[in-house]
């Protein structure tokens, strides 16, 4: 083993107390980072999770909507304006909205309702588990996620509830589509959608374009954009990365999170520094003789960085094992944390830059330091 | 190793005070000379100006032809590393590094990392006595023991000057007695001279060289009994 690695571990574990409080520090400040980051990814993911699974080229929407859940009508009209256009295959008429779901025990809960033509390709579910699309063509037939059996008081296929009084029916099962606001979607037919929201027969929210096999799509665009007066035209690219700006960003819900990791690398950073700044004091002795025999000072800095490195590594990976864990247990509920790899190396490289930061405080000591003690001490 | 009008002023306004005086001493090869005085003397002061640890007010030091005037820290730790070692009181060793890597230590800061540098720190172990304690660490060692750790360390990267500061102050006669003969050992050769900062008049017969220095100034110099190796003494106040 080398012997700058050699001093700078046993510098770091030769007081065991303090390196077992220094990594539970660490640990906690990752777990905590890790959690809001990967409660940031999966907020990300389930903001856009719609606009991502529907198979559209394009998306028109009323002009200023901000996000997938907004509900501002477009007319009928447009749709047939749409249709008009070349190199448009088929524009689906979507509608989405709040409504209440009254279980049979007489309890309510807000669902957001999703209603899409069954025989056009709109915005229909998917990762069926139970039942089917076709199911959904049965009068009262809905589907439904099977995370929010519990709170749409259902165990499954055949259960009953009402919407704005009338009756629907679990006709297909999902896994997986899940909502950030974790209100509960319900899939269902357009026509008994608009009955359940509330809306006009000939009101939709969204139209879901399909181009025409070989026309361009930014040139079918550019004629809509031309052609639809009061509503705008988006890739889903651009509505999805909308939807996510408004409700990472426009609502503070994105910054709180930020805000949640920001405060857990603030005090990983103040607790490792604090254990360094310790050791290296502690060890002033040894540091102001290795400048003495005739060490740069860059071979002393390195010493302090490498025990900054070994602490983060020993932190990390035991915060890794935490963390999925934790990835683990919320997989099936309502607010799952994501891991992905990139994720997982973004925070290595956070644990690393916190504690080499942290190292910072060590140097300075160490630069201020006057070798000339060893002849005093 | 050579000191030329050297004066070091200590502190800042009022309280400053001017710990050498204008020094003059030249360290030659084959010599081990002892600086005496009583405390507040100046004497560590003019080892750790002597050792480039400390930069003199006024005047000159020369290491191996080597000014040290104009040098900055990083410079000054360049010339340490190749030409001086250092013995200190309490031994400064790495509590948490055997006797081997404590030795290997002063090639590590010299950039010689390689299996010929183990060799070179068990020969420096070997030279000192303490070929069985290679794997001990600091706190399995008598004082004596520790002493010779650091003398192995001073001495493995061949330095042209070894500088020791009251190296057996903190040891009993027998051990004390022991260490000066292995420092004078080294003094042996004609490339290396030592350069002892004590008040301990047990070691006297070891010096070929007794430099008496008192409030900043060196007021006398005599040879020592154990002469046959002392080149010409130079220094004077």
């Amino acid at each position: 083993m080398p012997l700058i690695l050699k001093l700078a571990g046993r510098n770091l574990f030769h007081d065991r107390l303090r390196f077992i409080a220094t990594i539970i520090g660490i640990v906690f400040s990752i777990v905590l980072v890790t959690v809001q980051l990967g409660l940031f990814v999966s907020f990300e993911r389930t903001v856009s999770t719609m606009i991502d699974h529907a198979p559209a080229d394009l998306w028109i929407m009323r002009f200023g909507t901000k996000c997938f859940e907004d509900p501002s009508l477009l007319d009928e009209g447009e749709r047939f304006r749409a249709l008009s256009i070349k190199g448009v295959a088929d524009a689906v008429p979507v509608v989405i909205g709040f409504a209440a779901w009254r279980m049979k025990d007489g309890g309510t809960t807000p669902v957001f309702v999703i209603g899409s033509d069954l025989k056009a390709v709109g915005l229909l579910p998917w990762n069926l588990v139970a039942g089917s699309i076709d199911a959904l063509s049965i009068p009262d037939a809905v589907a439904v996620d099977q995370s929010y059996f519990g709170r749409l008081g259902s165990t499954g296929l055949g259960d009953t509830a009402e919407i704005r009084d009338q009756r629907v029916q679990v006709r297909a099962v999902t896994k997986g589509i899940r909502s950030f606001t974790t209100t509960p979607f319900v899939f269902t037919a357009i026509e008994r959608a608009r009955s359940y929201i509330g809306i006009a027969r000939n009101k939709a929210t969204y139209l879901l374009v399909h181009v025409a096999p070989g026309a361009d799509v930014g040139s079918v665009r550019k004629r809509l954009q031309e052609t639809l007066t009061k509503a705008e035209v988006l890739t889903p690219a651009e509505f999805s990365a909308r939807s996510r700006s408004f409700w990472l960003f426009g609502t503070g819900a994105g910054a709180a999170l930020f805000a949640g990791a920001l405060l857990g690398m603030i005090v990983g950073t103040v607790i490792v520094a604090q254990t360094l700044y310790s050791s290296t004091k502690d060890h002033l002795n040894e540091f102001a003789t290795l400048r003495a025999i005739g060490s740069s000072g860059l071979y002393i800095h390195t010493v302090i960085i490498i025990q900054a490195l070994l602490s983060a590594v020993i932190g990390f990976c035991i915060a890794a094992v935490i963390g999925m864990i934790i990835v683990v247990a919320t997989a099936t509920s309502a607010l799952p944390v994501y891991m992905t790899p990139t994720l997982t190396t973004i925070i290595f490289l956070l644990t690393v830059a916190m504690c080499v930061i942290s190292a910072i405080s060590a140097i300075v000591q160490v630069m201020r330091m006057d070798p000339a003690m060893v002849f005093t001490r | 190793m050579e000191a030329i009008g050297v004066v070091k002023f200590l502190g800042e306004g009022a309280s400053q005070v001017r710990a050498l005086r204008g020094v003059n001493l030249s360290l030659n090869g084959g010599e081990l000379a002892l600086l005496m005085g009583p405390s507040g003397s100046g004497k560590t002061t003019f080892l750790s100006i002597l050792g480039c640890i400390l930069s003199p007010s006024e005047g000159t030091v020369r290491i191996c032809g080597h000014s040290t005037e104009g040098l900055n820290p990083e410079q000054l730790a360049k010339l340490r590393r190749r030409h001086i070692g250092f013995v200190f009181q309490t031994y400064h060793l790495f509590p948490t590094l055997t006797a081997l890597d404590n030795v290997r230590m002063a090639l590590e800061v010299r950039g010689e990392r390689s299996s010929r540098a183990i060799r070179k720190a068990r020969d420096a172990l070997a030279v000192v006595g303490l070929s069985h304690k290679l794997e001990s660490f600091p706190s399995e060692l008598s004082g004596g023991e520790q002493q010779r750790v650091a003398i192995a360390r001073a001495v493995v990267g061949d330095p042209a000057a070894i500088l020791a500061d009251e190296p057996t102050a903190a040891l009993d006669s027998e051990n004390g007695l022991s260490i000066m003969s292995v420092l004078a050992d080294i003094a042996r050769g004609p490339a290396r001279g030592v350069l002892v900062v004590t008040h301990d008049p047990r070691i006297l017969p070891f010096a070929s060289r007794i430099i008496r220095i008192e409030d900043g100034l060196i007021v006398g110099e005599e040879r020592g009994v154990n002469n046959r190796w002392t080149s010409a003494a130079v220094g004077k106040a």
